[in-house]
């Protein structure tokens, strides 16, 4: 017991807590300089934008392939299942540099899309593509397991009264799952927020472009601006932590659901 | 067919299954393959040499090296947490699982940045750790730390879910029995928890091994000293150096199906499985 919290405290709290403590000795004037400049600005909205862009399709195709895999029969579900996951297990920079190759002007997907003008690596577009990729399984697996628990019960009651499949789904399911997809969304989001292996060969990493908030960190790191590293490292972590509360008070909101 | 009313028509079925599996095989499954087909491109011989340099064997040695202490490290502890938070009873139970989940929520640059602050020349100890000539920020021992918090979560989430839905009745009867402590411990809780605990360890491992983001951070990059694995691709591919990059990358994809395989195995042939929010 004791142990665990002297470790805890050791590894992961007196840790951050540096990162508060130096950014409160900037000041306010010194950490406005920094921590809220035009640039890292920019890097902030890229970040959240294009992790809340990246979630959205996540929440819409995470949904529809957590669907398949708990209410339907194909051959090869199993593989399926399990390859949901990849994203979990493979390296961040191995995944970075294979999404980079694949839509590269040369690469397999980017030489289909040049032709119709879409450039996806080294835009904002790749860092979607690449938190895409990142936050699937966040998605699928927050509501596969709620999706398989539901009874067939409610829906053959909808259908009974008249109800349309689409009315079932819309009015009936959708409800019944919203607090599971809403946490998978909000974790695929803050995954994406604070991603970088995956994204900064893929992003272009132009400031006030394609530059996100954790590879601006890295650069003020390595011209040894430590204060503008922390000034930004504690936004960052203010945001992170605001997600985190929301993360559990979803699902304070879900069991309460299905306590009733 | 029970549930005809409430299910959808076969060309429905037919039309959703095949959108799933195409964004499936767009975003999952190319970007693996090409990971392949690029670190084969030049043949077998050159994979075979760019896996054979000093540095990228460094690289392999060191990420073993980093793995081998960081996971067994962070296995008692995930041991121990589950044990002190289920087996006990005390006030801010709910707080300390939140706080054990938080290396989740940080990005891996601040996690990396946050040992800088502490360890390095100009961090709180810095001064310190060279008076006593210790390295730790762009050395070995920051690389372990950096790896130890990020993958702090993964065998104590695991194992916790476990642990309390067993409950504390199969230990009761070992003391009442009169087993000491240390033989309960060893001949009741860790065979009741020992797939949860594989499972940890499985998730923990892919993450030591494959972390970028926080390890780059810490690392300052020197070849052959410094590097990891996943920091020896990014070096190989700013270089143009793609065979090589995609080599050492094919070992890591490698690693990750491997994971994969055997947390289905896992899954599937013990019966082991959570339903549980991904993470």
């Amino acid at each position: 017991m004791g142990l665990t919290i002297v470790w805890l405290c050791l590894i992961v709290l007196i840790p951050l807590s540096t990162i508060f403590l130096r950014a409160a000795g900037l000041g306010w004037d010194g950490f406005v300089a920094v921590g809220l400049s035009a640039r890292a600005l920019s890097a902030y909205k890229l970040s959240f934008g294009t992790a809340l862009l990246a979630a959205s399709v996540n929440a819409v195709f995470g949904l529809l392939i957590a669907w398949i895999l708990a209410r339907y029969e194909f051959p090869g579900k199993k593989f399926v299942d399990a390859a949901v996951d990849l994203p979990f297990a493979l390296p961040t920079a191995v995944a970075g540099i294979a999404l980079v190759s694949l839509y590269a002007e040369n690469g397999w997907i980017g030489s289909l899309l040049a032709p119709l003008g879409i450039r996806v690596a080294y835009t904002p577009l790749g860092v979607v593509v690449a938190l895409i990729f990142i936050g699937l399984p966040f998605i699928v697996r927050s509501v596969q397991p709620v999706l398989a628990d539901l009874g067939a019960d409610v829906e053959e009651a909808a259908a009974t009264l008249g109800a349309t499949r689409w009315q079932t789904f819309s009015r009936v399911i959708l409800p019944a799952i919203a607090p599971a997809l809403l946490t998978g969304f909000a974790l695929a989001f803050a995954r994406g927020v604070g991603e970088y292996g995956s994204v900064i060969f893929i992003a272009g990493n132009m400031p006030y472009k394609s530059e996100i908030a954790p590879l601006l960190i890295v650069t003020q790191l390595e011209q040894f601006d430590y204060p503008g590293a922390t000034a930004i490292a504690c936004v960052m972590l203010v945001a992170s932590f605001s997600m985190l509360l929301l993360v559990n008070l979803l699902q304070a909101w879900r069991a309460k659901r299905s306590a009733k | 067919m029970t549930r005809a009313a409430s299910s959808e028509s076969p060309v429905a079925r037919r039309i959703l299954i095949g959108v799933g599996l195409l964004f499936l095989a767009l975003f999952l499954a190319l970007p693996l393959v090409v990971v392949f087909v690029q670190a084969f491109a030049k043949g077998w011989p050159m994979f075979v040499d760019a896996i054979g340099q000093p540095d990228a064997r460094a690289a392999i040695r060191l990420t073993l090296l980093v793995a081998a202490i960081s996971v067994p490290l962070n296995c008692v502890f995930g041991v121990v947490a589950s044990w002190a938070i289920t087996k006990f009873d005390f006030r801010g139970k709910s707080l300390l699982i939140s706080l054990i989940d938080l290396p989740f929520s940080v990005s891996p640059v601040v996690a990396g940045l946050i040992f800088v602050l502490m360890f390095g020349a100009q961090g709180w100890f810095g001064p310190w750790l060279i008076a006593h000539n210790w390295k730790v920020i762009f050395a070995v021992p920051g690389i372990v730390l950096a790896t130890v918090f990020v993958t702090f979560p993964f065998v104590a989430r695991e194992i916790i879910p476990l642990m309390a839905e067993q409950g504390r009745d199969d230990e009761e009867a070992a003391v009442s029995l009169g087993a000491s402590g240390w033989q309960t411990f060893w001949h009741v809780t860790l065979p009741n928890i020992r797939w949860g605990l594989l499972y940890g360890v499985l998730l923990c491992n892919a993450r030591a091994m494959g972390e970028f983001g926080a390890v780059s951070v810490v690392s300052g990059h020197i070849r052959g000293l410094t590097n990891t694995m996943p920091l020896h691709v990014e070096i190989l591919y700013n270089e143009y150096d793609f065979v090589g990059a995609f080599a050492v990358a094919s070992l890591l994809a490698s690693l990750a199906l491997v994971t994969l395989v055997l947390k289905s195995l896992l899954e599937w042939r013990f019966g082991y499985h959570q339903a549980r929010s991904a993470h």
